[in-house]
């Protein structure tokens, strides 16, 4: 039926060339309408959608604990929490870092992301080694890189000791762009 | 009354249309078309499955990173059926995922993707590609440690792409690290766009099907000519075509009611992925993996030597990708039987052996430390003092244990040290435990005085047990092999 319905209509059109005009014209007047739709609502939609990618992360100072809770030598695993996660994040708002004191006033903190594919690394206390669980990357305790395959030694964040407090720069998920 | 019923039934087809909607269940198709034939049902009906219990789940699944994990105990533990629907879901994808790979590989044997079929398989393709991305995603919804932690491999895995890695990772994480905006985009991803796209695409794959017709099995000897193929078709349902509804579709219901209650079955009995710890990235005990039909690239990935491995993550599934979309394009005609493409044969089986073996290992992971390897027992040591017994206590305390196997105890990413002094001298064993390796760290440095003593003292016990009376033989022709 609506084939038939689609045949007589094309078979009835004028062909004059005003109407042939009259045609193109409500065509290109269509598809610009049509274009200006998909904008009016499309920009303000993948905008909503990818500006959060191109705002640059916070750099706040996250205190970690006091510093006389931390023993030299050590490397202990710290909760980190985000100051500013947003409202609905609950546990994820938190970070693990592994912590190391290296001297009185000299701390490392090592993000817990294996620089090989990401997956979290558990310190061996013992061995006094980093070690991954999916790949069997190891790290020293330094961080660099012990064995197997990852590219790049640990990824430290920037930590400094202020009022007898350990503070480091908010935790993010360092992604090795190494090929 | 049967009257008034017609009456109705005419109305409604008359405004509605529903004839001319159901006609294409009618069409014509070719009648060897039969039990081979089931597959691209069955995938359907697993589709059919997983919009059905994934709406419902959506009913109680709150996606809120705060509260998803939440949802999910409520919905397994307490909600009515709810344990069923997860399962339902999860062995619907499972065999989704198994459907279309039958499916692809039938099709691909038979030549259906010739002339005129090529864009029916592309989008094929294409579905393949969403299914196995539906998977992915929903195994993100399962929002636990392995969830969250897998989003962060995946990002890892993103960041590789050159130029625009950083910022695809960020899209992957919902900014720089895992946090409330994470699971709500692949809650958006899962349930809205890819769905979405699969519908559109599933359309498109049924109205090929419809304009094209369904191949006729391959017959030996008689290649596709796209000059005259499409008339020998017409001609081919003209002679012996019979409708596709009953005809031929009562095979694809047997099948699909066997596939639903194998997966009615597999849910109710077995049940769905048991949770893992809450989604808190603060916990580094995790150990993520993929759910079964990726594991086999995890396999892949993790099998290949280093320094190829950027490359292959990201070139492989794009090679693949293309691979699978221009095999119609460049292999439009000719035979279609599979006795006469012996490559076709070759590259199927070679597909599921690798695709099975590279399974195989990634569910075994010898390439992962064993954390969970108990300290080595006494019997297994053979001491209770000295030096030995101290060897093998530091085994265990200094991780040696998890990579190497200690007769079945311990990890396999190392090589098996059960009789390792029958192979390395003392020295040797020094060399290898102060330097370490490729694979090994070396120990030299953390290791205390007495600690590499009592490690290679543990390490030289570990002989084979000879067969008394050929002890002095074996000893004297070892140490002959030595001195070569």
């Amino acid at each position: 039926m609506n084939t038939s319905l689609t045949e007589s209509s094309t078979a009835s059109l004028a062909q004059t060339p005003e109407d042939i005009s009259k045609r193109r014209f409500f065509e290109k007047l269509s598809i610009a309408l049509i274009g200006l739709c998909s904008a009016i609502v499309g920009v303000p939609l993948v905008g909503f959608i990818v500006a959060p990618f191109f705002r640059k992360p916070p750099e706040n100072w996250v205190t970690i604990g006091k510093s006389n809770e931390f023993q030299i030598g050590k490397t202990v695993a710290v909760t980190v929490t985000d100051p500013s996660p947003l409202p609905w994040a609950g546990v994820t708002a938190k970070s693990g870092v592994w912590l190391r004191r290296v001297s009185e006033d000299s701390f490392i903190a090592f993000s817990a992301n294996c620089t090989h594919l990401g997956c979290p690394v558990r310190w061996l206390e013992g061995a006094d080694l980093f070690m991954c669980p999916c790949h069997g990357g190891v790290y020293y305790r330094d961080g660099k890189v012990a064995a197997g395959p990852p590219p790049l030694p640990l990824f430290r964040y920037d930590v400094r000791v202020a009022d007898g407090e350990v503070q480091m720069k908010q935790a993010i998920v360092p992604i090795s762009t190494t090929l | 009354m049967i009257k008034i019923f017609k009456t109705i039934w005419k109305w409604l087809d008359d405004r509605l249309g529903i004839s001319v909607l159901i006609s294409p269940a009618l069409h014509i198709a070719p009648q060897d078309a039969k039990w081979w034939y089931v597959f691209g049902s069955a995938t359907l009906c697993a589709f059919i499955i997983q919009v059905a219990s994934g709406v419902a789940l959506a009913f109680s699944y709150i996606p809120s990173s705060s509260q998803a994990y939440e949802t999910l105990q409520f919905i397994t533990n307490v909600a009515p059926f709810g344990r069923f629907l997860r399962g339902l879901h999860y062995y619907g994808a499972s065999a989704m995922v198994l459907m279309i790979g039958a499916h692809m590989a039938q099709t691909f044997l038979f030549g259906a993707y010739k002339f005129p079929r090529e864009m029916t398989w592309t989008t094929g393709i294409c579905l393949l590609a969403f299914t196995l991305g539906m998977g992915f995603t929903g195994q993100l919804l399962r929002w636990d440690s392995t969830a969250a932690w897998s989003v962060v491999v995946a990002a890892e895995q993103a960041g590789r792409v050159p130029l625009i890695g950083n910022w695809l990772a960020q899209i992957i994480l919902g900014g720089t690290s895992i946090g409330g905006a994470t699971l709500s985009r692949f809650f958006a991803i899962h349930v809205f766009v890819l769905p979405g796209i699969m519908f559109a695409f599933i359309g498109l794959h049924l109205w090929l099907v419809m304009r094209h017709g369904i191949s006729e099995p391959p017959v030996a000897g008689k290649p596709v000519d796209p000059a005259t193929y499409r008339a020998e078709y017409e001609e081919l349902l003209k002679k012996s075509g019979k409708p596709f509804w009953p005809d031929l579709a009562w095979r694809d219901v047997v099948v699909t009611t066997g596939l639903v209650i194998a997966i009615a079955l597999a849910a109710f009995f077995v049940g769905p992925p048991a949770l893992d710890r809450p989604p808190d990235p603060s916990i580094l005990a995790a150990d993520p993996r993929p759910d079964w039909y990726l594991l086999w690239y995890f396999g892949l990935l993790s099998l290949i030597p280093e320094r190829i491995e950027g490359y292959v993550m990201i070139g492989f599934p794009i090679l693949i990708g293309l691979c699978l979309l221009f095999v119609p394009i460049w292999n439009h005609k000719g035979e279609r039987a599979a006795s006469r493409r012996p490559w076709a044969i070759a590259s199927v089986c070679l597909a599921v052996i690798m695709i099975g073996a590279l399974w195989w290992e990634g569910q075994h992971s010898p390439w992962s430390p064993n954390f969970e390897a108990q300290p080595l027992t006494e019997k297994v040591v053979g001491a209770t003092t000295g030096s030995v017994f101290e060897g093998g206590r530091l085994f265990h305390d200094k991780g040696c244990l998890n990579c190497h196997l200690i007769q079945g105890n311990g990890g396999r990413r190392g090589p098996e040290l059960t009789y390792i002094a029958d192979k390395l001298t003392r020295d040797n064993l020094v060399i290898r435990i102060v330097n370490g390796g490729t694979n090994m760290p070396a120990y030299g440095p953390s290791l205390k005085p007495g600690e590499l003593d009592a490690l290679v003292a543990f390490l030289e016990t570990r002989k084979r047990p000879f067969p008394t009376g050929a002890q002095t033989n074996n000893a004297a022709s070892s140490v002959s092999a030595t001195m070569k």
